[in-house]
């Protein structure tokens, strides 16, 4: 019985080396072997980025009766990268207030990840 | 002319002005002006909404806003004096700086000692000479940035990202997460411009690709960019025939930045054509006494942290300077030598700590870093011109620079080397 083995390459950015580091997997999405790294820092940035990337997301939010437009704002935690996209639509859909203190939270809890979407600066009338 | 009076004006409200003013605050310096163009401070950091900032300041992960807000708040808790909407328009031979502003017209403000802190500014497509048309949708990335993080205008639908230099990259995912299409970045040279942690998470995420040894070589378009013509680009840095085509609306440039230094050609001071800044020590003094330069003014910095840190060495020695207990010692000259193409600061006369920063000419894997004299001496993985070299010079080493023999010409000078091990 031949396994099926996958290779995914990442980039390491933990250090300026930027190792090339690779995870091999079989069918069931079990690592299998990392190739590449120098360090045990590399091992577990590219097994992370294998399983579940994390990143944090920021953007801007429309804001009123501001000195400026916009708003900009940052999740409070990270969040899987797989989901940007669709946080970004939610992040769109949003128009507030002024005023607006820094870390105000401007959607709580989204999609029920445990992280809020929060203001970056403060913004006065 | 309305004059004013004061003991230290800081130029540039950004993160290396604002951390001398604080600094000299701290210090006790009663008098203080700290003048911006901008209507806020903060700098370019706020438009920088992205994460990134005070890792190395704060040991946090934020935002440029957030960074700003840290600084700011502790001026506003300040008396420290803070002059927005103005600019700074001349230096007089004298050292009295002239600023313009709608509420008072002109103002000659006489200082004990001046810190410039101007940033820099982006080069342009002109500066690098691409060939085309010149219609509408040609954009510096930091001009695009601040449109849509602060203005709220998103500049292009179909982009390509000319130079793969930190704010292209920044942008490129800005833009694609705003429903842009980020069709590809260009670099003319074989390796990134911006820091690795930029590629993976602002190019790599959104596979957006990099052409390496690629440029740009025609802009299409009569009255909005159409498209673009890319060469793949030899080992002498010329095109060659191997060509391709992207139709596109909006180009952003993220080809280098150049220190904002108007105002120090005035003083007058000698520009370092390699860096784009005025020499300096490590008091972060220019060669006019009482003048002082930080962050992007002196020389292009990888973060906005190392600006804050020589803003905090400039504020303080700009305060000792008014105190009448500037830093004095013998001067020892640093230079650049192989694989470095520019070191700063360019002369040490401190006893207590000096950080030097060296940037990289190329790339180079398993390499010493060395300060001659056998003063330092480190292994290291690799250097790369997008991420500085930082040396320590603790009051030991800075002991042994001291005690070093004079060169036959009298001076000191010591070389940073980066050399392969092999």
């Amino acid at each position: 019985m031949s396994d099926r083995i996958n290779e995914n390459k990442f980039t390491c950015i933990m250090c300026p080396l930027g190792c090339e580091v690779s995870v091999k997997s079989d069918e069931s999405g079990q690592i299998t072997e990392v190739l590449g790294n120098q360090c045990a820092k590399g091992e577990k940035y590219a097994r992370d980025e294998f399983s579940h990337p994390l990143r944090v997301l920021t953007s801007t939010v429309a804001i009123e009766s501001a000195k400026f437009d916009r708003l900009p704002v940052r999740t409070s935690d990270f969040v899987p990268k797989d989901k940007l996209f669709d946080l970004m639509k939610e992040i769109q859909k949003i128009k507030v207030k002024a005023p607006v203190n820094l870390g105000d939270k401007i959607i709580e809890n989204i999609f029920g990840l445990g992280v809020d979407i929060v203001a970056t600066r403060h913004l006065g009338t | 002319m309305k004059k004013l009076t004061t003991d230290i004006i800081v130029i540039g409200a950004g993160p290396g002005g604002m951390a001398a003013a604080l600094k000299a605050h701290e210090m006790g310096v009663k008098n203080i002006l700290l003048v911006d163009r901008l209507p806020e401070p903060g700098g370019i950091l706020q438009q920088c909404i992205h994460n990134g900032f005070g890792l190395q300041k704060f040991h946090k992960d934020l935002t440029g806003p957030e960074y700003a807000d840290a600084y700011i708040k502790k001026i506003k808790n300040s008396n420290i004096e803070v002059l927005l909407q103005t600019m700074a328009i001349e230096i007089t031979k004298d050292n009295k700086v002239i600023l313009a502003n709608g509420a008072d017209g002109m103002i000659e403000v006489s200082a004990k000692a001046i810190v410039l802190a101007m940033g820099c500014r982006e080069r342009t497509r002109q500066q690098v000479s691409i060939p085309g048309t010149r219609p509408s949708g040609i954009f510096t990335a930091g001009v695009a940035q601040r449109f849509m993080n602060i203005e709220g205008y998103l500049p292009g639908k179909e982009v390509v990202v000319v130079g793969s230099g930190d704010i292209g990259l920044i942008m490129a995912r800005r833009m694609t997460l705003e429903g842009a299409k980020v069709h590809a970045v260009t670099e003319l040279l074989p390796y990134p411009g911006g820091l690795t942690r930029n590629i993976v998470q602002c190019l790599n995420d959104y596979n957006i690709p990099l052409h390496l040894n690629h440029n740009v070589i025609d802009i299409y378009g009569k009255d909005r960019v159409s498209g673009v013509k890319i060469a793949r680009i030899n080992k002498e840095g010329e095109p060659t025939d191997e060509t391709f085509e992207i139709s596109c609306d909006t180009l952003l440039f993220s080809v280098g930045l150049i220190p904002e230094n108007e105002l120090s050609r005035m003083v007058p001071l000698d520009i370092n054509p390699v860096t784009g800044g005025p020499y300096i020590d490590d008091s972060y003094q220019t060669k006019r006494a009482g003048v002082f330069i930080c962050g992007n003014a002196a020389f292009v910095n990888d973060l906005a942290d190392y600006v804050s840190c020589e803003g905090e060495i400039a504020g303080e020695a700009a305060a000792k300077y008014i105190n009448g207990s500037p830093e004095t010692g013998t001067s020892v000259k640093i230079v650049a030598g192989n694989n470095i193409r520019f070191v700063v600061p360019n002369f040490i006369t401190r006893t207590d700590h000096v950080t030097l920063y060296a940037r990289a000419t190329q790339p180079m894997r398993d390499v010493t870093v060395s300060l001659s004299g056998g003063i330092i001496n480190i292994k290291k993985q690799i250097v790369k011109p997008s991420e500085m070299i930082e040396l320590e010079l603790d009051s030991e080493k800075l002991k042994k620079i001291k005690e070093l023999p004079a060169s036959p010409s009298g001076g000191k000078e010591l070389v940073i080397d980066v050399r392969p091990n092999k």
